[in-house]
């Protein structure tokens, strides 16, 4: 469970992060969306108590993190891969960490295993590892405490397609078993996957959140018909708001279901009918990146 | 509250072990064991234990001291220890900072204050060692110096004395490296500071006596003279203070208020 309510951050004039509040429930994957530079990092460092925060809180099992008696073994953190020391071996790396904790030291070599960094690698130093090891080893590190909660800062980074797809797979594990996960990315695609939750920040607001099922069937249907001058009209007389699209389609602000009642009603042929998907997301996300913050009314 | 969901196969998730608070005597072990499990730490330490076997077989080999006594072979050989080991007191604060560690480290405990203490109790525990080795190397090689008529003799007050001279100089590493935090920054003053007290008190008459009370290299090695006078611990006491004490304190309010990234 997390819990952040408010938190603000500033530096001088500058506002990094501006009255952020959502919650991460046990069991979910809350993908926390953003374009570099949104502030994603400086909240999930205020969660963590390594950022003050400039106002409001975060409570992460109920606590702030910073009452936490030994919060490795509550919450598993991954903020930065390459924060490691690149004179320790991968190994060194997770038993210091392991000794700290208070876990035996065994639980290296089994977290190794989990992450599939081989005994060599694992003699290997930091430094000589390429940044999807790095992303590994921090990822074992993170899971070594047998934490609850894990809050990630741009784990797929470096990781290479098959890396993607072992790590969606290893914290969906995560969640359905009652854990709460809480990762941050830049590219929508990557967390559509994985993320029963979506929580879209740009320039230090959230400007959507919700199930990424309802964000995605929020932002409207895909329609293409045989007439679509018919079909304009079935549209405007069920009282459906569309816009054009390419490939002579339109987007309707509507479900599927009523657009394909309108069109039945008027016995208009439809050769397409679907949820516009995460296109609608992936465009407010765009829009994010260049800057202009539109929420198409997604927000909840 | 636990995961009360059944474990699948394969994935060690939540562990048995019981969840207790971090210790200050376990986070000092894994500080100094973070001392030695590097490459620059190990080679520091192995550079100081061999510098100090050179010293004494040196010593004993070349010297043509007559009347070599314990306290008189164990002085020399603290020197490589009391110039090294605040290196690593040095780094063993600001290479956190210069690999970014201190995102990991300030994660898992998040009470900063207690990792400060416990790097300090690491330096003091390393600065035992050292000493510890000292003087056994000491021992070691008197028996095939020159000795003077009782080179045994060894008053309590003076290993007192040599244990404080290790200890003043670890403490002023650390002390420095919590203010500075920053490797290259924090080693450099630690040498270029004594060099320059002897340069400015020779070339101006009146630094001459704040030199006497404030130049830590001349204080410190009061320690190791034979007697030592109620003046001379007042010195030390003054220049521990400026060099010690106020680095440190100030180190720690930045380190209480510093957002770490």
């Amino acid at each position: 469970m997390i819990e952040v309510a408010h938190l603000t951050k500033r530096y001088g004039a500058q506002v990094a992060v501006d009255d952020v509040s959502f919650t991460c429930e046990p069991g979910t994957v809350t993908g926390f969306l953003g374009p570099n530079g949104a502030g994603k990092s400086t909240t999930m460092r205020m969660i963590c108590g390594l950022t003050p925060p400039t106002g409001g809180h975060a409570t992460v099992a109920g606590q702030p993190y910073r009452r936490l008696p030994n919060p490795g073994r509550e919450v598993g953190l991954l903020l930065d891969a390459s924060a490691q020391h690149p004179g320790r071996t991968g190994r060194e790396t997770l038993a210091l960490a392991a000794q700290l904790l208070g876990v035996p030291a065994s639980r290296a070599g089994e977290l190794l295993a989990l992450v599939d960094l081989s005994p060599a690698a694992a003699r290997k130093r930091v430094g000589n590892y390429s940044l999807g090891m790095r992303q590994r080893l921090g990822l074992a590190q993170a899971l070594l405490g047998g934490p609850r909660v894990l809050i990630l800062d741009e784990p797929a980074n470096g990781l290479d397609p098959e890396g993607i797809y072992w790590m969606r797979g290893l914290l969906r594990d995560f969640a359905d078993r009652g854990g709460t996960v809480l990762l941050s990315s830049h590219l929508l695609r990557e967390v559509e996957a994985v993320a029963d939750r979506l929580v879209m920040i740009g320039k230090g607001r959230i400007v959507a959140q919700g199930a990424k099922d309802d964000l995605l069937a929020g932002s409207g249907t895909r329609v293409r018909a045989l007439d679509p001058d018919a079909l304009r009209h079935a549209l405007a007389a069920a009282g459906l708001a569309h816009s054009p699209a390419p490939g002579g389609a339109l987007l309707v602000d509507g479900d599927a279901e009523a657009v394909g009642r309108a069109a039945a009603a008027a016995g208009v042929v439809l050769l397409e009918l679907g949820s516009r998907g995460a296109h609608g997301l992936e465009e407010m996300f765009l829009s994010l990146t260049n800057g202009t913050t539109t929420p198409e009314g997604t927000a909840r | 509250m636990t995961v009360t969901a059944p474990a699948p196969t394969g994935t060690p998730i939540a562990a048995t072990t019981p969840v207790r608070p971090i210790s200050l005597w376990r986070l000092t072990l894994v500080e100094l064991r973070k001392t030695a499990d590097t490459r620059a730490g190990a080679w520091l330490l192995a550079i100081v234990a061999l510098l100090a076997a050179a010293v004494v077989v040196v010593i004993i080999t070349a010297g043509d001291a007559t009347d070599l006594t314990f306290p008189g072979l164990l002085a020399p050989t603290l020197l490589p220890a009391a110039v090294l080991l605040p290196v690593l007191g040095v780094l063993s604060v600001t290479s956190e900072w210069s690999q970014r560690t201190t995102l990991t480290t300030y994660a898992l405990v998040p009470r900063r204050m207690r990792v400060a203490a416990a790097k300090l109790l690491a330096a003091l525990v390393l600065a035992a060692l050292a000493y510890a080795a000292c003087l056994a190397a000491t021992a070691a090689a008197l028996p095939f110096a020159d000795g003077g008529t009782d080179p045994w003799r060894v008053p309590a007050e003076f290993l007192g004395r040599a244990g404080l001279f290790l200890v003043v100089n670890v403490l002023l590493g650390v002390a420095f490296g919590t203010l500075l935090m920053n490797s290259a920054l924090a080693v450099v003053l630690y040498f270029v500071l004594p060099i320059a007290w002897s340069i400015l008190g020779e070339m101006v008459t009146a630094l001459h006596r704040p030199a006497e009370w404030l130049d830590l290299s001349v204080t410190s090695g009061l320690l190791l003279e034979p007697v030592m006078t109620d003046r001379d611990w007042a010195r030390l006491g003054t220049s521990a203070a400026v060099w010690i004490l106020v680095p440190l304190a100030l180190g720690l309010v930045r380190l209480h208020r510093r957002e770490i990234k």
